[in-house]
Parts: C-alpha cells; structure tokens; sequence
C-alpha cells in the first residue's frame, strides 16, 4: 500500500542495535566501569590475601612444643631389641615443625583443592561480578521506562523478543568482560594455574560464565521491568546477595558446611559456577563434576531464563 | 474527498475497572490532515495517542491507521505510523545521529538508505552541527527536533505528536512550530497532535477536536469552532474612573461584560454593528472612550463555550494534575 512497508523489522537487526546502544552507553561511562571492577579487585586483594590460610602453618607458630621423652619397650620394635627406648621430645618436636608446612599444605590440598586461598578466592570473585553484572545489568530497564526510552521502542515495529534479548544479551557480554578483567588481574597477582589448564579450557569458562548470565539476568530483567522505580529492585539485589555469596562455594568450600548450609549450597547456582571455573582453571580437571556443573548451569538457565523471558514478554504485549 | 486515513470507533480505556481516561470516542482523520486533540491534562489526549499508536490496549471499541486495525494489525500499525513522545526518548548518552540511527535499526531501514535519511532529516531540524554531540548537552527545544526527526525516519504516512512543544518557552515553541510546518510541507503526511495550548491547535491543525473527561465535545476547523459562538470580543477602555458593566449590559446585542480593572471585556453578537452602538451610548451619558478593539473570539472562548470552563484555568490546578497523573502512571503500568 505505501512505500513505508517495504523495510521489514528484523530481531537480529533490532537485536543488535539495542545490544550495542547497552554498551555504548556503559563503555562511555568509564568512572562506573572502574568503579564495577574495582570492587572484586578490592574483596579478592583484601580477602584473598589477608586470609593467607597457609600462613597458618607456619612452623613459628607452633612455638616451642614441650614434647616429653617418650619411652618405649623395646619389645614393640621390629626387629624387637631388648631394654627400653627413649626417644627424646625435642626430636619429636624438632621433626613436626619440619613436617608443619606439609601438613597445612596436605589439610589446604584436600579442604580448597589448591594450596593457596588466594588462588581459590580470585576465582570466587569472578563468580561474584558474573552475578552482580548479570543482576544490575537487567535494572537499566527501569531508567528505560521512566526516561520515555522504553515507550518509544515499544512504539517501532522492532520485534519485542529483540527488546528483552537485547538486555539479556548485554548482561552476558558485560559479564564475561569483567570476569575476563578479574582473572587477568588475579594472574598478575599471583593466582596459579593448574597443570591441567589448557587455552581451550577458556572457551568453557566462558560457556559457564553465558549460562549463568542468561539464567539470572532473564530472571531479574522480569521483576525490574515490572518496577517502576529503581529502589525495588535494588533492595531485593541487597538482600539476596550475600546469602547467594556465603551459602556457596564462593569463599568456603561447602564440604567443610554443617549440613543445612550444604543444602542450600547445593541449590545455588553460583556454586556450580564457582566450581565450574576453578576446576577449568587452577584444580585439576575433573571432566566428571565439570559435566554435573555444566548441567546444572544449563538447567537453572532454562528455568530461569524461560520465566524471566515469559513474564518480560507478557509484560511487554499486554 | 479525500479518505479516511484514521478512522475511531467507540475507543474507550478504562484503568483499573474504573478510570475512565478515555470514553466512547468516535472520529475520522482526512489523510493530508493536521488533526489536533485539544483538551486539558489529563483529559485522555495522551491515552489516545498510545492507544492509536498500538502502546496500550483499549477496553472497548475500534480504530485503525491506514486500515490497519489498531489491535489484529497492531505490527503493520507500528510500521507505518511515526510517533513523537511527550517525553525526551532520546538516548542521552548517545549522540544526535546515534540515536537516529538506532531508530532506523529498530524500522529495519537499510544503512544506507537511513544514513542518507537521517542526514537530511537533520538537516531540515537544523541539528546537523550538533549530530555528533551527545544529546545531554542538547537545549530542550534541540530534544525535541531531535523527536521529530527521529519520529520521521521511517517516512510515516501518519505522524503522531503528543504535547510536541510541552515545557518549552514561549519561543521555542513558535520556533518548534516552523519546523513542524516544514516537516509537513516537505514530507506531506498525515498529522495527530494533542496540546493543551490553544495557540499551538490554531497555529496549526486544519481541524481540531476539544476533548474534555475523555470525551470529544466539539470537532472542526478553528475557524468554524470560533464561528461558531456566533459572537465577537470588544475590548474598551474609558477616561473616566467609573464602572460602566450595566451601561454597556443595556445596549443591545450585548452578551456578556467583564471589568478587567482598567478595560471591560465584552462578549457581543454582531460586533461590527454593536461597536459604534456602545460607543454612542457611553457618550450619551458623558464618557469618553480611549480605546475599542474588536476581535474574533479564541479558541479560549469556543472552549470555554463547550466545557463551562477557561482552559487556562485548568491549567492552574497543578497539584490536581500531578495527582492524576500519577494515578494514571500506575495504572498503565
């Protein structure tokens, strides 16, 4: 009928133009950039490093044992001897220091899967702006609709899948930048890899990274494009943090939980991410808890990301 | 004749199950036609327009741009149709032709097909100095250029303006107005403009329609409307320090007369003839009249005509408005 209907309304197009308009905007903000990688650097350094758990064992603080001689019969002995033995304390003593760093490293090994927390710790903070990205990204929606933006998407024929996808897509993307800025800096620092790491292992950890940023950010794009003022949404990022950062593998391996704790670790994605990354980068590669994590990443992100996709769509055409 | 490019049906919204901010409206729209909807806020101008322009769904009754109906055809609706916010939409931090482009992206335009369109539509809105300046360091009356070239990328056969010069001063507004005028004179379409300043609907629409609660009271050109009062305004001012309302109420023709202090405000028929009639009268009793202007009645006065109410004092009740326009914000939401 009109010249005006010839050009068609494409979702990648639309898609895309969205998506980049989401990082223009952030890419020209380079104070809040900052300030957003700032903060893990800020936990990882503090935390990581004031927590030098392996400094527990350090032989000085043991101070001086006062280990007494010990007697034994000689009979225990093989070959048995006759008399008795006397093995002198400060021997014993003298033998556990030298075997005190050992053993931390033995109780470090088993507990954290690596000898240094800080190693353990860094990959932690990679889960954690993975999630507050992925969280606060979606919150941008709000200012959208308040600032009449959102209103005149809506009036344009761009597909509305383009709409929601374009803050999903833009959630993920930041998330994997900054993940990518924390571990480069938590290499400079000192974060070691595994000998089981190899360059391709980055592809995975990208992959894990991209199902958890769908899953939460569809899942918080839902409640913020139902708000009408950025507090709401805010407050319920405050109060779920922290119990998703301490109920998880994030700080503390959850073997080491009391039981109730545990259980709610093990429903909590942020712990299948968590060791998803560490057991592609600083433990040794075990291809089968990598496959559970990886599943369960791929679960809570369709889940997730089908109700948060469903309720943003309904939201938008009703 | 030319045809009906909009045409209105019973179009009812009511919020919550009971605000009615829009009820039983019925009109059509020529294609060529600067339409306007004059009313006060919160009147269901706004409503309208996002109903029209497929944002919001209406309760009850029909409509369609172009034939395509608002509801079934609501994509077709949106590619088609142009629509230009009451609100700043631009994207702050984004430059001028960033933003225009982003438009473009979202009509599906071909680069270089919206690239050689959004040059000229700056161009024309007199902003292609500013293009690659952020729109943050924009003037409220470069925003609103910026809308209106945005609101045309996609050559729209229906141009939809809510509140186009809203928060402007008075001289950005005039200001606004040429560029409006040149937009149409050069693209030819179809326009639906809402405001709630009377100058802005006589400046500009071919036709107009006062709304009022949600209703259309009155419909049709501003001349028609003015002439409709079938009265004219005399102004007239006298050098003696005395009040003269019942004199000038005696004379004939004579409908209604205000004291404005130092002037009377007098509503007649017939203004040519009763003019020098009040003159006369006035110096039959001895007073000297230093001043008399006759003009047509404004749009104020065909408003207040048919509401029993001055639009400009609608205008004042702010707290009034700001309440329900809040109210109206949520229950949209």
């Amino acid at each position: 009928m009109s010249s005006a209907n010839q050009y068609k309304p494409s979702l990648f197009r639309g898609l895309w133009a969205l998506t980049l308009r989401e990082l223009k905007k952030w890419l020209k903000d380079p104070v809040m950039l900052t300030m957003f990688v700032l903060q893990p650097v800020i936990w990882m350094g503090l935390l990581g490093k004031s927590m030098n758990i392996i400094a527990l064992f350090s032989p000085s603080n043991l101070g001086n044992l006062a280990i007494g001689d010990i007697s034994i019969s000689g009979s225990m002995l093989s070959p048995p001897v006759n008399g008795i033995i006397v093995i002198p304390g400060a021997l014993i003593s003298q033998q556990l220091q030298q075997m005190f760093e050992d053993i931390g490293a033995k109780v470090l090994q088993n507990a954290f899967g690596v000898t240094d927390y800080f190693s353990f710790m860094a990959i932690g903070m990679v889960s954690m702006i993975v999630v507050t990205t992925a969280v606060f990204s979606g919150m941008s929606i709000v200012w959208d609709r308040r600032l009449g933006f959102l209103d005149k998407v809506i009036s344009t024929p761009v597909p509305r899948a383009a709409i929601i996808f374009s803050k999903v897509l833009n959630a993920t993307l930041r998330a994997m930048f900054q993940a990518t800025v924390i571990l480069m800096l938590a290499y400079l620092f000192g974060l070691k890899l595994s000998p089981t790491f190899r360059p391709l292992n980055i592809l995975g950890f990208y992959a894990a990274i991209l199902l958890l940023g769908i899953g939460l950010s569809s899942a918080f794009l839902a409640l913020s494009i139902r708000s009408t003022r950025i507090e709401r949404p805010m407050q319920i990022v405050n109060l779920i943090m922290m119990p998703l950062m301490f109920a998880s593998n994030t700080f503390f391996p959850t073997a080491l939980m009391p039981d109730w704790l545990r259980a709610i670790a093990r429903v909590n994605p942020l712990t299948y991410l968590t060791d998803a990354l560490r057991q592609l980068t600083i433990l040794s590669l075990d291809p089968s808890a990598l496959i559970t994590d990886l599943i369960s990443l791929g679960l809570f992100a369709v889940v997730l990301s089908v109700i948060g996709i469903l309720l943003s769509w309904r939201y938008l055409t009703e | 004749m030319a045809d009906d490019i909009i045409k209105v049906e019973g179009l009812t919204k009511v919020f919550n199950r009971n605000l009615v901010a829009v009820d039983h409206v019925t009109f059509n729209v020529k294609e060529g036609e600067f339409f306007g909807f004059l009313g006060p806020n919160g009147a269901g101008k706004t409503t309208t327009i996002k109903m029209l322009t497929t944002a919001l769904k209406p309760t009850e009754g029909r409509a369609s741009v172009l034939g395509y109906d608002i509801i079934d055809e609501a994509n077709m609706v949106r590619r088609v149709v142009g629509v230009v916010h009451q609100e700043y939409t631009a994207d702050e931090d984004l430059t001028g032709y960033e933003n225009i482009m982003l438009c473009a992206d979202l009509y599906g335009i071909p680069r270089d097909v919206a690239k050689k369109r959004a040059i000229e539509l700056l161009e024309l809105v007199e902003l292609s100095a500013f293009k690659d300046k952020r729109v943050e360091t924009y003037s409220g009356g470069m925003r609103r250029r910026l809308e209106l070239a945005c609101g045309l990328i996609n050559r729209p056969k229906v141009l939809f303006l809510d509140e186009p010069t809203l928060g402007l001063d008075v001289q950005t507004r005039t200001a606004t107005w040429d560029y409006i005028r040149r937009l149409k004179k050069e693209y030819g379409m179809t326009i639906f403009m809402t405001t709630h300043y009377m100058e802005e609907a006589d400046a500009l629409c071919d036709r107009i329609a006062i709304i009022d609660h949600g209703k259309i009271v009155v419909s049709g050109s501003p001349s028609e409307l003015k002439d409709s009062l079938g009265c004219d305004i005399i102004t007239i001012s006298i050098k003696e320090n005395a009040d003269i309302t019942d004199l000038i109420r005696s004379v004939e023709h004579v409908k209604e007369v205000t004291n404005m202090g130092n002037s009377y405000w007098i509503k007649v028929e017939l203004g040519e003839i009763t003019a020098p009639l009040i003159i006369e009268t006035l110096r039959k009793n001895g007073y000297t009249v230093t001043r008399l202007s006759l003009t047509e009645p404004t749009l104020n006065e065909v408003y207040m005509e048919y509401t029993g109410k001055s639009l400009r004092d609608t205008e004042e009740s702010r707290e009034a408005f700001r309440a329900y326009r809040i109210t109206l914000m949520r229950a949209r939401k």
